[in-house]
């Protein structure tokens, strides 16, 4: 099976599947609704929109160097910084850390990078117990399931689904479907997990190279729990969410708190700077931090698709995107779902591998729009289109470039272009179009399986024209 | 792994990119009085369920002490600072005070199943957000605003800024930060099932604010 024909039969799945498009459809209203409520001004979203856009760029600019005062500055606070190339050295990593210090038993916070690298898989593998505390990830935990949203992981389950799993899980809790009680179930559960805990993971918002400090947005309190709780802390984020300087951070925070679930800020802003200090009774003794690049320095080969690495991870452009609203999180059959996934997870994982992506975009524009930090989705989604097909790949370009070039397909293009190019042949073929109109290309694929083949008009508009007695001109 | 560091940091200064940096500052915000401070703080917090009780500044205590029996908050966890030994002083009916004085590693199941309520300080709040400032350190422990079901907070009134940047610039944060510096803006709460709003998931259901004027 191609990767066209495994991602349709994903799409296929998921538009046959009713309640997942109803869970979808009332959750992202709901979403764009109160996101809206937070710009009244529009004036004022622009200008905090090109403030964060240009904060990002800062920041992209001087990364080699920001990085490297981000590593002195946590150095010195006692926070030991390691870097990674690929998922499976920073799961290395990571495991070498809980392994020197005899650590069986993790707690996480909510991490997009560590499902990047499949870190939990990895864990398990080597008997380490691995629980997910954000609500939304232990229910996916629970159900074995990836989450389908970058900001709300379980969005594509209901209250029905989620107290099953809990019966299923813990069935010394009664059963309840109240979305209040599941809480508290959910609250009772975990607790256990963080008193006994060796070690804490999370991800990581921005990462201030000025003083030091990692920053992680949360309205739980899973993430300030996994990251105080346990005597280690490992935080694990990927390069480019450095920025420069502390004042950096509220416009940031705000756009994004705003953009991704409607509210002024979350209910928790946790900014780390130092392990544990003498005579401080609580706190890990130990923090990590894990850099990984995974592919996001060879990004900035590209002076467009660099654009990609400004993201801060709202979800706003799947929130918004009609294509995502429909088919759910898990028909993209990669990490990053929406059109952010569709722009990065080609770049990442290869043409190659995961191109067909792009074809799930109608090029609405809605999530260039909502973008806090401008990244022109549209476009680049597009210009990942041409390289997908692209008959010259250069070196640098993005991994699997022209790999899904269709010999037939470029056939049909070169023809149509040169018809177009000569007044002399595209008359004739206007000509024969009109005269033998009825006969037709046997196409059953792509826009002709549900719809006819338009006829051409018996006579073309300049035919018509003519006879009216207007001249070429 | 020093090879990985020095492969991406030689990988990123090859690929150096210089993007645009439209120099754009948002709009000035609208001064605020501090009566006003205080409205909006008080609106933002109720409109994430959380409360808040303006009183004179001496009366925290006296509060507290009608409050605490009331709500069936028995067990208080307070810290070893000026505020918590004020309390631990004060004799208050049918309460147990619990002052954070070890390491957790020697009481966590204590804290984690036993405490009612913690009653802590704050350095500043933010008007705009309705935020609650906390530089938790060794008399105020960091779980003390986290674990136990809820937390009453005092805050005050003349450290009321108006914008989290005002916070960073006014307390000179970029010269240094301490362990650990938490906003926190109302109860811990989730939106994870149905969108559902729900509260007290993993840290306090009810956040009570006690603004001193």
């Amino acid at each position: 099976m191609n990767q066209y024909q495994a991602f349709y039969q994903r799409i296929d799945k998921a538009l046959h599947n009713d309640q997942l498009r109803r869970n979808f459809r009332s959750a992202m209203d709901g979403i764009r609704e109160r996101r809206l409520a937070q710009f009244p001004d529009d004036q004022e979203l622009q200008a905090l929109r090109y403030q964060t856009k240009g904060i990002r760029n800062k920041s992209l600019s001087r990364q080699a160097e920001l990085l490297e005062r981000l590593e002195t500055k946590l150095t010195e606070n006692g926070i030991q910084v390691h870097w990674a190339e690929t998922p499976l050295q920073a799961n290395a990593l990571i495991h070498e850390i809980l392994e020197a210090e005899e650590a069986t038993s993790v707690v996480k916070g909510k991490s997009m990078v560590s499902e990047e690298t499949d870190l939990n898989h990895y864990l398990e593998q080597r008997g380490i117990e691995v629980i997910e505390s954000d609500l939304g990830e232990y229910i996916l935990q629970m159900a074995q399931e990836p989450p389908s949203h970058i900001i709300v992981p379980a969005i594509h389950k209901n209250r029905f689904e989620v107290a099953e799993l809990f019966q299923k899980f813990h069935p010394e809790q009664p059963y309840t479907n109240d979305v209040d009680e599941l809480t508290g179930c959910a609250r009772q559960v975990l607790r256990k997990k963080f008193a006994y805990a060796d070690a804490g993971i999370s991800g990581v918002n921005f990462a201030v190279a000025e003083t030091g400090t990692l920053c992680l947005v949360e309205n739980e309190g899973n993430g300030r729990l996994s990251t105080t709780a346990p005597r280690i802390h490992i935080a694990i984020t990927g390069i480019e969410k450095v920025v420069e300087k502390l004042s950096d951070v509220p416009p940031l925070l705000e756009i994004l708190t705003k953009s991704a679930t409607g509210q002024p800020i979350t209910t928790y802003f946790n900014m780390i700077s130092r392990p544990r200090q003498p005579g401080e009774k609580d706190g890990p003794e130990q923090v990590h931090l894990v850099l990984l690049d995974n592919g996001r320095s060879r990004i900035r080969n590209d002076e467009e698709l660099v654009d990609t690495l400004r993201c801060i991870r709202c979800g706003s452009c799947m929130n918004h995107c009609p294509v995502y609203v429909h088919v759910g999180g898990h028909a993209y059959g990669t990490t990053y779902p929406g059109p952010i996934g569709i722009l990065l997870e080609p770049q990442r994982l290869g043409i190659d591998k995961v191109g067909s992506l792009t074809s799930a975009c109608t090029l609405c524009g809605a999530c260039g729009e909502v973008c806090p930090v401008r990244i022109p989705l549209p476009k680049l989604i597009n210009r990942l289109r041409a390289d997908a097909v692209d008959a010259k790949p250069g070196e640098n370009g993005v991994p699997g470039t022209g790999a899904l070039r269709s010999r037939s397909e470029a056939v049909i293009w070169k023809l149509w272009q040169s018809i177009y190019a000569s007044p002399r042949l595209y008359r004739s073929f206007k000509f024969l179009a009109t005269r033998l109109r009825r006969i037709k290309p046997p196409l059953s694929n792509g826009w002709t399986r549900y719809r006819p083949i338009p006829t051409p008009a018996s006579r073309s508009l300049s035919e018509l024209a003519r006879q009216e007695g207007y001249d070429d001109e | 792994m020093s090879s990985a560091r020095d492969n991406i940091l030689q990988r990123l200064r090859a690929n150096q990119v210089d993007l645009e940096q439209p120099d754009q500052s948002t709009p000035p915000l609208e001064v605020l009085s501090a009566e006003q401070r205080i409205a909006r703080f008080t609106e933002c917090q109720k409109a994430v369920h959380g409360e808040v009780h303006t009183l004179p500044a001496h009366q925290w205590i006296d509060w507290l002490a009608e409050e605490l029996p009331k709500r069936g908050l028995h067990q208080v966890l307070t810290g070893t600072g000026e505020t918590g030994n004020q309390l631990v002083a004060k004799n208050i009916e049918s309460t147990i005070f619990h002052q954070y004085d070890q390491p957790i590693e020697s009481w966590k199941p204590e804290l984690f199943s036993q405490i009612d309520v913690a009653i802590t300080g704050s350095r500043c709040g933010i008007a705009e957000t309705g935020t609650l400032v906390l530089i938790p350190d060794r008399d105020e422990p960091r779980l003390m605003s986290l674990v136990p079901p809820v937390h009453i907070a005092l805050l005050d009134g003349t450290k009321l800024y108006q914008s989290f940047a005002e916070v960073i610039e006014k307390e000179q944060w970029a010269d240094g930060l301490p362990t650990n510096v938490l906003l926190i803006s109302g109860p811990s709460k989730t939106a994870d099932i149905e969108q559902t709003l729900a509260y007290g998931i993993h840290g306090p259901k009810q956040l009570i604010t006690l603004l001193l004027k």
